[in-house]
Order: C-alpha cells, then sequence, then structure tokens
C-alpha cells in the first residue's frame, strides 16, 4: 500500500506500471486492477481556467489517505492500493490524482478504488486556487 | 500550555498568518483555540484538526499539540 504526494508532473499510467512490476508478492493473485485518474479541466462552473494551485497539509494529507487506503483494504480485502495527489501548480489537462486497486474479483477492485477516491475528495486536506481571468479564487467543495 | 496552530487556503490568507506559538490555559478547547489565535467568535466557520486528525468544537487540546484550521477541503 503507498500513498505518495508530489510538486512534479504525474504519469499515472508508468506509476501503476511500475507499482504493479515493483509488487512481486501479489503477480499471480490479481484478477482486476481499477484505476482511477482525476486530471484537471480548463473549464470550472461555466468559467475559463487557465492555471490551478493546489495547497495542502502535508503531514495531515498523508495520513488521512494512508488511513482511507486502510479502510478500503479492510472492508473489501484488496491486495494492493496506490495513491498518488499531485500539488502546487497544475495545468489544465495535467493527471491531479491516481488511485489504483489490486484485487483477485473486479467487484472489491471498483467498490475499493470509488470508496478511495470519495473518501479524499471530503477528507484529505487539499485546496484548489484557481486562475480565471477575474484574478485568483478558492473553489468550494462540491455538493 | 503551549501549542502550534496552523491555517491553510481561504483562512490563512484572510488572517494573515500561516502558523503561530500559543500559550493557552490548560485543557483548552478547539473552539477556545480559534478565539484565542484570532480574536474571532468561533461559530464553526472552519474545519479543525488535532495532531493532523480531525477534531470537534469540543475537543480538548494538550501541551505541544499541532492544531490545524481550514475551509472544506477540495483535493482530487
Amino acid at each position: 500500500m503507498s500513498v505518495h504526494l508530489q510538486e512534479s508532473a504525474l504519469d499515472p499510467w508508468e506509476w501503476v506500471q511500475r507499482h504493479q512490476a515493483e509488487h512481486t508478492a501479489i503477480q499471480g493473485k490479481f484478477g482486476a486492477t481499477s484505476v482511477f485518474v482525476g486530471t484537471m479541466r480548463d473549464f470550472n462552473q461555466g468559467q475559463q481556467v487557465e492555471a490551478m494551485t493546489l495547497e495542502h497539509y502535508p503531514a495531515m494529507t498523508q495520513k488521512q489517505l494512508e488511513t482511507i487506503c486502510d479502510e478500503a483494504r479492510q472492508q473489501w480485502g484488496v491486495l494492493e492500493l496506490l495513491v498518488v495527489h499531485r500539488y502546487g501548480a497544475i495545468k489544465p489537462n495535467d493527471p491531479i490524482v491516481l488511485v489504483a486497486v489490486w484485487s483477485g474479483h473486479r467487484e472489491q477492485a471498483f467498490k475499493a478504488c470509488r470508496y478511495v477516491i470519495d473518501a479524499l475528495k471530503t477528507r484529505a486536506p487539499f485546496w484548489k486556487q484557481e486562475q480565471t481571468s477575474d484574478g485568483r479564487h478558492w473553489v468550494e467543495q462540491e455538493g | 500550555m503551549s501549542i502550534t496552530v496552523l491555517y491553510f487556503a481561504a483562512i490563512r490568507e484572510r488572517l494573515g498568518q500561516d502558523r503561530r506559538e500559543l500559550e493557552l490555559p490548560a485543557s483548552a478547547t478547539i473552539a477556545e483555540v480559534w478565539t484565542q489565535s484570532t480574536g474571532e467568535p468561533w461559530n464553526g466557520q472552519a474545519l479543525a484538526a488535532i495532531n493532523q486528525e480531525y477534531a470537534k468544537a469540543g475537543d480538548r487540546v494538550a501541551d505541544g499539540d499541532e492544531v490545524a484550521f481550514f475551509p472544506p477541503v477540495t483535493g482530487g
């Protein structure tokens, strides 16, 4: 199980491939891999977004994401989880977050992946600030 | 007792500071830490954490704790 926060560009597919190759213990045991990638749009609430800054609370983000991954592993008995999240300056079309789950069967992988990204959105302390033609503004939490 | 208080995002910007060290009477609550550190009444305007775990307004802090205040989160 890995949680990784990084400022540099994120290549989700390379992460998935590398993580799977490095975790030799799950090879032959997983039948399903579920992957979620969140990517920055160039529009939000009808406005063109030029750039974004993602602020976070590093120690708490790490702790919360590890707790969320533990919960998912316990609830669905998945074999392996990987979460990678960007922070700092982000541009439209940049991947922001990767959640990957490996499990014996697809049902567990789909459910655990959905659980992790949904819990991340309500519990992991990140804050988006968008740059639009009107200036900078903090993004409101989705309902 | 002595604690560290951190502020993030819109709250950090509005207060014009990102952290401060604070001396408080023993067993102060989160709401009291907010009022003492910002000079504003507590009306649930922020989420709070003690030592990187979510905390409620009535939760008590201990010497050496790291307390944080921040708006609803918007990651992912």
